[in-house]
């Protein structure tokens, strides 16, 4: 690990309790996710990770505490290294206070995370929907929201699934 | 349709039905609609340039609005959010139209069997030829093309 | 469902300003269909007569579900979805993608296959770039250059064909190297397109670069600094165009890119002309790569030789029995991928390309999650377009260059 690098993790450890994973040439930091805000503040002011390369999640269904690990890829340019961060969350009501307010383009990453997961971010400007259509039920990168598969149409469910289809004999 | 070609330079008589020559007048000048909605419309902006050139089979113009256009050729994925979209481009445009579901996404789905993506265009809108390919090439959407021309030779009176 | 729901200004009321709600300003829906938003995205522009007030960009109408998807399919079905992503870079998708399963895997990647790699990432930056131009063009209403982008273009995708059978998505790269090694009229090919390319970039730009009507047309216009970039996360030619040298393929070389010389094309400006010239001069530097590595190409498999991973060659099903076995076991269950997670990234055509892979230890992906450049680039569109007319959205929707595909995913 690198100089810059060792004095953000250390610094991370001692005022969040943050644990260290080192593989394939990464650092991920897991940090309780009340610390997200104060984190993500120290590593863009005092460590210049100034760029927010990517905000997305993981869902370990039916493992419930926690339930969802919240990813970071942070970015600093001026020594060209990644940092990862990580925040587990519970699987009821997950909720974090927003990043937008340090990096502007957490608002579409948390919008997308919303949209797919269900997680909800507080104070975010724009709370909706992203990429589903507006009314849409449910959130569809959760491990038990079904793939929403068609089965193939054979000879036995032909008239089936003709059915879905009523503009297709004109 | 019968020609008598002159020998003296006058313009010479044409005896024809009424049905060909409607049908004649409709494919080779039908103006499809930009529908691009993914990867199959690059490979239709292919063949609309100039090696594989659409405008000889009359398709010179690619007009943007619905109300100004015949064929509807739906070159992509449609997703569960654009369906109704769709349908309602569909519905702005006059009578008579035509859709070509071009790519395997419009036709059935496509590799995408999944909670997004319509599965076939033919949920929304009626199709009248499908071309199979992900990406077809632009030889296969012309084929394509010819194939839903002859469709159109074949309509009579009673079906306009 | 296609029912439509009515949107009133009021669900809108966060985003818009008052003079909106008082109908002082017009709400204009430039809507999923139209021929220069280059795919399906709909821009809700606020209209004070033709000075845009505020843009609101909405997405989702081409989501596929693919990282789902994936997450249901082996790793060797998963790569096919990857060439639909960003359809105008399909080596890329291919690229990263394999990146990241080789980084998992500890794989190997014989030199060949690394130096075909980066001449086939190339040729897709140089044909990513020809379609940009061209559709930019067409949308400031230069419609030649189209036509002489896409004859190029047609040359580069018969090269594709030749490789694999296919124009577009090809899924060539595999994890371990290639699918199969080039043919023998490949060099001779790419030769020749390298020996025409450069006059025809050098037609393209007598075109525009001192036209006085493109010139008007996109300078000054859209302008973003590099402290703006950063905190948005910019990055690719818009960035490069502010005046920050930042390209991927430098800081954090991957594939073999250390072994080439090339320059990061930078302007100062930050507007539409910036772009242009930046990417016209990334089209040059790409062939400049593209002719070394086919100079320096050498000899040797294209493919690891890990039977757990890589398919044997046919020849050897008939008269060995561990490579009908290991054929057997790879194409019905497909391979097992150590447990851990591992983000790669690249330099696509229109920024930081990254895919975050997590495993657990089976056949199929735990969790893929593509960084798409063309989704965080869309976030600036409401800062470049304010101020400016409804004509200039236009040039500016073509010279920040999304892909939809990208975008939604």
């Amino acid at each position: 690990m690198d100089d810059t690098l060792q004095s953000a993790v250390s610094a991370m450890q001692q005022r969040f309790g943050a644990q260290v994973e080192e593989a394939f040439g990464e650092v991920t930091l897991v940090i309780p996710p009340q610390h997200n805000l104060d984190a993500v503040q120290a590593l863009r002011d005092e460590f210049q990770f100034n760029v927010l390369s990517d905000l997305t999640a993981v869902d370990y269904w039916p493992q419930d505490q926690p339930r969802f690990h919240l990813l970071g890829m942070l970015y600093s340019m001026s020594s060209s290294q990644y940092l990862h961060l990580r925040f587990p969350l519970d699987g009821s009501a997950p909720h974090l206070p927003t990043l937008e307010g340090i990096f502007p383009n957490a608002n579409w990453y948390e919008r997308e995370l919303w949209d797919l997961f269900g997680i909800r971010f507080d104070g975010h400007s724009d709370m909706r929907r992203i990429l589903m259509p507006y009314d849409w039920e449910g959130h569809p990168l959760r491990k038990d929201y079904p793939l929403g598969y068609e089965e193939p149409q054979f000879t036995f469910n032909f008239d089936e699934i003709s059915l879905r289809k009523p503009k297709g004999q004109k | 349709m019968g020609l008598e070609p002159p020998k003296t330079g006058t313009p010479g008589l044409m005896v024809t039905t009424l049905t060909q020559a409607v049908n004649w007048a409709r494919t080779n000048s039908m103006w499809p609609m930009l529908f691009g909605l993914a990867c199959c419309a690059i490979e239709m902006m292919s063949a609309q340039a100039s090696s594989y050139d659409l405008s000889r089979f009359g398709m010179e113009l690619m007009r943007a609005s619905p109300r100004q256009s015949d064929l509807m050729i739906v070159a992509g994925r449609v997703s569960r959010k654009m369906a109704p979209v769709v349908r309602q481009l569909y519905e702005q445009m006059p009578d008579p139209k035509w859709v070509i579901a071009m790519g395997d996404c419009a036709s059935c789905g496509g590799i995408f069997n999944n909670y997004a993506v319509v599965q076939g265009v033919d949920e929304v809108v009626p199709v009248d030829v499908y071309v199979a390919g992900c990406p077809p090439r632009p030889e296969g959407l012309i084929h394509g093309i010819i194939t839903l021309q002859e469709k159109v030779k074949q309509e009579t009176l009673k079906t306009w | 469902m296609t029912e439509f729901r009515q949107v009133t200004v009021d669900e809108l009321r966060h985003l818009v300003s008052e003079r909106a709600l008082k109908g002082e300003t017009m709400l204009l829906n430039m809507g999923p269909q139209h021929p220069s938003t280059h795919g399906v995205l709909r821009l809700l522009l606020e209209l004070d007569g033709e000075i845009v007030v505020n843009c609101i960009p909405d997405i989702g109408f081409l989501h596929t579900g693919i990282e789902k998807n994936m997450e249901a399919k082996t790793y060797q079905k998963a790569e096919v979805m990857t060439d639909r992503l960003d359809y105008l870079n399909p080596i890329g998708n291919n690229l990263v993608f394999c990146l990241a399963l080789e980084r998992l895997l500890v794989l190997d990647v014989p030199p060949r296959a690394q130096a075909i790699r980066v001449i086939l990432t190339e040729l897709t930056r140089i044909a990513s770039h020809l379609i940009w131009v061209g559709t930019s063009a067409l949308d400031l209403a230069a419609m030649s250059v189209f036509l002489y982008a896409m004859r190029e273009r047609e040359m580069v995708l018969d090269i594709f064909e030749m490789c694999s059978g296919q124009r577009m998505m090809t899924t060539f790269l595999r994890p371990g190297g290639l699918w199969r090694d080039v043919p023998v009229e490949f060099e001779n090919a790419v030769q020749h397109f390298l020996d025409i390319i450069l006059a025809r970039i050098d037609d393209y730009e007598s075109l525009l670069t001192t036209n006085p009507l493109f010139r008007d047309r996109t300078r000054g216009i859209g302008v973003i600094n590099v402290e703006d970039c950063l905190r948005w996360g910019i990055t690719g030619p818009v960035i490069r165009a502010a005046g920050m040298p930042f390209d991927l393929r430098k800081a954090h070389p991957y594939s073999g890119y250390e072994q080439y010389q090339f320059e990061i094309p930078t302007q100062t400006t930050g507007d539409i002309y910036g772009r242009y010239l930046v990417r016209m001069e990334e089209m040059r530097q790409s062939v400049r790569i593209v002719q070394q590595a086919l100079d320096h190409l050498p000899y040797g498999p294209v493919r690891s030789n890990d039977r757990k991973v890589v398919p044997p060659p046919r020849s050897e099903i008939g008269t060995s029995m561990e490579a009908l076995i290991h054929h057997f076991k790879l194409y019905t269950e497909g391979f097992a991928v150590p447990k851990g997670h591992v983000y790669a990234t690249i330099e696509s055509p229109r920024g930081e390309l990254g895919c975050y892979m997590e495993s657990d230890g089976g056949p199929k992906p735990y969790r893929v999650h593509m960084r798409t450049p063309s989704f965080a680039n869309l976030q600036i569109m409401p800062l470049l377009t304010r101020g400016h007319y409804v004509a200039d959205v236009v040039g500016i929707i073509g010279s920040v260059d999304i892909v939809l595909g990208d975008t939604d995913r």
